[in-house]
């Protein structure tokens, strides 16, 4: 098949960056989408023509590297996939693909559709852990967990941080990523001690990064590739407001002796 | 040289508690006068990186990728092992250790394995603690799989995404030393050299991906744990990204390469579609706990599945093996699939495919139970392909996947370089010439959470390093290598692209120092890839400059390295006369077919010495013994 | 080595500054205006009686200054403070996404939910002009206002067509706001279950609608000749 894609170019985060058109001919339907822009770059290269940059990296949706939206869509907004996975075997000859990068000034654009989501790492920095050095922990069956909550802690834990849920989000929100952690923590025994801190930190820090807040419409429940719900955001905001009313300034004389 | 493994002797049990105390110490308040790199943040650096900066150490943590949380350990699928014995069906340390030492064709050093198999309990616990949420039962206890090459319950899980789960572990934990300052990290930043003064490793050249800087960073030690090497294949079920070049650029500062040709082709992955394909993708092992593989008896047989009757099927596995039938270890069941396909029983439409069919443990078990074990292998698997594996047995094929060569290391894990150690898949310890399913996650966390902090405060209060300038000669030669290499790839403004240049490599490897190897093979690609590489450096073509982000540049210092080390690759397998694990020798095999060890020439671990551009790198050898799991003929019958 | 788990940094946002403690307030104030809407309409739908007994209602309010002005004074505020708390937001939003898509598909977002920045406000000019002519009689273009004969200034206010159109656009814009916000105030303040959620979604477009129909039914009532001045 024959496909036209418009691509933003950006040569870096100082440039203005635009719309590019190319043309992509003799395309297979057994292709990967990130396939077929392989196929598109080489022929970029051998023509002396800047290759388009865009990030990947497992091929197999695990790792959260890859990102871009398909025609307004987050990896293209196929149900629990990310961009490399979606097979060109769902586009038809002709069709027309818009490609741009996730959009969020917490995103900063790096190159054409590759983007900076550091500020998730910070996100996770802040809070996003339950504190146990190496070798302090007790046995694993130590204290059982309900099969239920391993479960629902699991379901959030698939999280992969690809930034789809910003990107699909009209207010460039983080609240399914952090939620996501929040739940994760949350519904272990383990995670129960930090709970209070973790849910302000990780909400302190995500608001430091400039994303905006949840109006709870669901594009991002919709665009994530792991398919997590919109309730982990509830639960970041009983969190926090419960750990806002009852968090008590640290002990003057804590660590003293 | 003369490598000495510093395996303690003495009873196997005691070894490494007798080992650790007698491991020197640092001071507490003086951990924070040195400085450690870690080059990599999967679960062996991410871990090592954590539980250092917990420590109190100054830590300088390093990766290519975006993130720490993307290293390429987040897509281990099926588990991870551990001698809990929760399941009381006779696990025990000593069993692990011995289904390990035998699953690697004895060619492994028993200490350490030892060792593994005993620290394989605490993290389990570490694991669990961090919020890890390994599957559970009803009651609340943690749930058991099994794995290949083992006939006990013992791998922990996380659904069909075990790795994941334990690398978002170890981030979290490194993310809470970086918030607290004890860890800064340098996501996307390429090693490109390593800085070796006065005989100890003491710094790293990077390139920083975003804007091509290349910068210094010394420091009194540095810890590799850049994982394995299988994108010499070019088509491997590693990530684009994995690469070489830090281990390759260690290697060629000195540091000796073990057992390159021992490498692990995973026997279910989905098979190649066409041309184009620019990776493969990996079916958890797994799956074969549940599935049977078949083929059809008829070669040629291009009728459906489903309308193949069950007597026309050959369960080829569990006909060969009954004892361990479908769950035989990788190697064996890799050459299994290749030797039907190579007897035209293959299906699909390649020919090179065999079925993993779900369908009687649907029935046995019902589709709920199988969607809940394998639900996200089974998506990923109908989104590739556009079948869906609960109607259609899956079709796989083996593909390149992990390599148990690596950096020779002690048992310290450091190199033969002074205070360059190296850890996880980098490193060549513990898997010998086969890795059983599931240790891989095992071995990469045993490193970085318990072994690595007691042996590096032992080298750091034994070589007590001096104070080094960032200026220092060596650093500013290993600079202008590092600058070189750079600048000769962007002006060889040649006609081929990178990929397709690794892809004429891959295949030569794969063809001829895959699953299965020959003299005449090995010595074919010991000429081609050399005269390959001669064309790459004229004819590879990358554009742009180095000072912007450029993909391509990446990709070209990458292959450029992994050219040399598949002529090592090559070499190593030619000079190993013998078949053991993942390293088949077409010459060397019983009448079945089997691979067949030669223990009285080969017993020992091959590590080789880089000579210099032009010439033959010298093989040392270090010889193994075995006391305690006496080797023998591997029988999975 | 410091044991300090999760440190927050200093200078650490207060609860009505971060993002979540503003929809926290938009909640609580959202579910008082709610309240008053239900009594309102309640109140309201005496029209319907004889026009002695919306007469007599609004007389006995008045008669109660304590809880007319309490009531008054609490709504003004949580008016005030929902949409001191939008308009941060909105700012917020503004800033977070400098750029915009060529291309942006919603997949499975509601209408209503993505227009409450627009549904807001126009509730809040509809608010201004329903006090300016039901309240304050300063603008009722249908007749004399008389203040203590709420059932004529009623009818006679919504016998004047375009009065009663823009009541109903109005109305239309409360039962979208509703219908999104209904469910979404608890949500935000943290309520989310896979069974209860699902009919608390469609509790509230029930809601909605019912309080939407209700509030249209007046000026339909009268431009329909059903309820006639007296």
């Amino acid at each position: 098949m024959k496909l036209t894609l418009h691509v933003w170019r950006q040569k870096n985060a100082q440039d203005t960056g635009g719309m590019v058109r190319y043309d992509v001919p003799n395309v297979n339907e057994h292709m990967s989408f990130l396939e077929m822009l392989d196929v598109l770059n080489e022929s970029l290269i051998e023509k002396g023509q800047d290759p388009i940059a865009f990030d990947h990296d497992c091929r197999e949706g695990i790792c959260g590297m890859c990102g871009m939206m398909i025609n307004g869509k987050a990896h293209g907004g196929f149900p629990g996939t990310t961009v490399c996975q979606v097979h060109m075997r769902h586009f038809k000859d002709g069709d027309v693909i818009y490609l741009e990068p996730w959009r969020a000034k917490a995103f900063p654009v790096i190159k054409d559709l590759a983007v900076n989501r550091a500020s998730f790492d910070r996100i996770i920095a802040a809070g996003g852990f339950i504190s146990v050095p190496t070798g302090s922990a007790p046995d694993g069956n130590a204290i059982p967990i309900r099969k239920q909550d391993a479960d629902l802690a699991m379901d959030a834990a698939a999280c992969i941080g690809c930034g789809a849920c910003v990107a699909a989000c009209p207010n460039a929100a983080a609240a399914l990523f952090v939620g996501a952690k929040i739940s994760h923590l949350g519904h272990l025994p383990q995670g129960k001690v930090e709970r209070d801190r973790r849910a302000l930190a990780m909400v302190q820090q995500m608001n430091i990064e400039g994303f905006a807040n949840c109006t709870n419409i669901g594009e991002c429940e919709a665009a994530c590739p792991k398919d997590i719900k919109l309730e982990v955001i509830a639960r970041t905001n009983r969190d926090y407001i419960k750990a806002a009313f009852t968090e008590r300034p640290d002990s003057t004389s804590a660590g003293a002796g | 040289m003369e490598l000495i493994s510093n395996a303690p002797t003495g009873p196997i049990e005691q070894s490494w508690d007798k080992h650790k105390f007698d491991l020197k110490l640092i001071n507490p308040a003086n951990k924070r006068k040195y400085n450690i790199i870690v080059v990599g943040s999967g679960l062996a650096g991410g871990a090592a990186a954590a539980s250092l900066g917990e420590l109190g150490y100054n830590v300088q943590c390093f990766c290519y990728q975006d993130s720490p949380r993307r290293a390429h350990s987040i897509a281990a699928q099926g588990g991870i092992n551990a001698a809990k014995n929760y399941h009381n069906d006779g696990d025990s340390i000593y069993r692990l250790f011995y289904d390990t030492v035998k699953g690697g064709d004895f060619r492994s050093r028993e200490a350490n394995v030892y060792r593994l198999a005993q620290v394989s309990v605490n993290i389990i616990d570490q694991c669990v603690a961090q919020g890890v949420p390994f599957a559970r039962e009803y009651g609340g206890l943690l749930d058991n799989r099994s794995f290949g090459g083992a006939q006990v319950s013992r791998t922990f899980y996380a659904r069909g995404q075990t790795g994941q789960q334990l690398l978002l572990g170890a981030y979290q934990a490194l993310e809470r030393q970086i918030g607290l300052g004890a860890v800064k990290m340098h996501p996307r930043m390429d090693m490109l050299d390593l800085i070796v003064v006065d005989g100890q490793a003491r710094g790293i050249v990077t390139r920083s991906l975003y804007d091509g800087k290349i910068e210094v960073h010394m420091a009194d030690a540095v810890i590799l744990a850049t994982g394995g090497y299988a994108n010499v294949f070019y088509l491997s079920t590693n990530a684009k990204g994995c690469n070489a070049t830090a281990i390759w650029r260690a290697y060629k500062r000195g540091a000796l390469f073990a057992n390159p040709c021992f490498t692990q082709i995973h026997p279910t992955c989905i098979p190649v579609a066409g041309e184009y394909q620019s990776k493969l993708t990996l079916m958890s092992e797994s799956l074969r706990n549940d599935g049977r593989i078949w083929v059809p008896k008829q070669p040629g047989d291009k009728r459906a599945p489903g309308s193949i009757p069950e007597s026309e099927r050959d369960y080829y596995l569990e006909r060969r093996y009954p004892s361990f039938g479908n769950l035989v270890p990788r190697d064996i069941a890799s050459r299994a699939a290749k030797a039907e396909c190579d007897a035209g029983r293959g299906v699909g439409e390649t020919g090179l495919g065999v079925y993993l069919d779900l369908a009687d443990s649907i029935q046995r078990l019902g589709k709920r139970t199988i969607a809940e074990r394998y639900g996200n292998l089974i998506e990923m698997y109908e989104r590739i392909t556009g079948e869906d594996p609960y109607k259609v047995p899956m079709r796989i094929y083996p593909a390149s996947h992990y390599v148990m060569g690596g950096l020779w290391v002690d048992y310290n894990l450091m190199s033969t370089i002074p205070g360059l150690f190296v850890l996880g898949e980098a490193n060549f310890s513990d898997h010998g010439a086969n890795r059983l399913g599931a240790s891989a996650l095992m071995q990469g966390l045993a490193d970085g959470y318990f072994i690595i902090p007691y042996a590096i405060g032992d080298y750091l209060a034994t070589a007590k390093p001096a104070q080094v300038a960032v200026d220092a000669p060596a650093a500013k030669e290993a600079v202008a290598n590092a600058t070189a290499i750079t600048k000769k790839l962007l002006n060889a403004n040649g006609n081929r692209t990178v990929d397709s240049f690794h892809r004429e490599l891959g295949k030569i490897v794969w063809d001829n120092c895959g699953m299965a190897r020959n003299e005449a093979g090995l010595k074919k690609a010991l000429a081609q890839i050399p005269a390959l590489r001669e064309d790459f450096w004229k004819n590879v073509r990358v554009l742009g400059a180095n000072e912007e982000f450029n993909q391509s540049l990446e990709r070209a210092g990458r292959v450029a390295d992994f050219f040399e080390l598949a002529e090592l690759m090559c070499l190593d397998a030619l000079d190993r006369r013998e078949s053991c694990g993942g390293h088949f020798r077409e010459e060397y095999q019983t009448p079945e077919g089997e691979a067949l060890r030669d223990d009285a020439n080969y017993s020992y671990v091959a590590a080789w010495e880089y000579q210099g551009q032009d010439r033959a790198p010298a093989l040392t050898k270090e010889p193994l013994t075995f006391n305690y799991v006496k080797p023998s003929q591997r029988s999975y019958k | 080595m410091s044991a300090t788990a999760v440190s927050l940094p200093a200078g650490s946002l207060h609860f009505w500054q971060t993002t979540v403690g503003k929809k926290a307030i938009m909640a609580i104030t959202g579910f008082i205006l709610f309240g008053f809407i239900v009594g309102h309409l309640l109140g309201n739908l005496q029209i319907f009686l004889p026009p002695e007994k919306i007469n007599h209602y609004s007389a006995t309010l008045k008669s109660l200054p304590a809880l007319l002005w309490g009531a008054r004074i609490t709504l003004l505020l949580a008016v005030g403070l929902h949409i001191w708390s939008s308009f941060q937001l909105w700012l917020l939003q503004r800033d977070a996404r400098p750029i915009k898509y060529v291309k942006k598909a919603n997949l499975n977002s509601t209408y209503a939910s993505r227009t409450m920045l627009w549904s807001g406000p126009i509730i809040l000019a509809f608010l201004i002009f329903h006090l300016l002519h039901f309240t304050f009689g300063t603008v009722h273009p249908g007749g004399p206002f008389d203040e203590h004969n709420v059932y004529n200034n009623v009818v006679t206010g919504f016998q004047v067509w375009p009065v009663s159109l823009f009541y109903i656009v109005a109305m239309i814009m409360l039962c979208y706001h509703l219908y999104h916000g209904l469910w979404s105030m608890f949500q935000s303040l943290g309520f989310s279950h896979p069974v209860y959620t699902p009919w608390l979604q469609r509790f509230a477009k029930l809601v909605a609608i019912l309080i939407a129909a209700g509030n249209i039914s007046i000026p339909v009532a009268v431009l329909a000749g059903f309820i006639k001045p007296v």
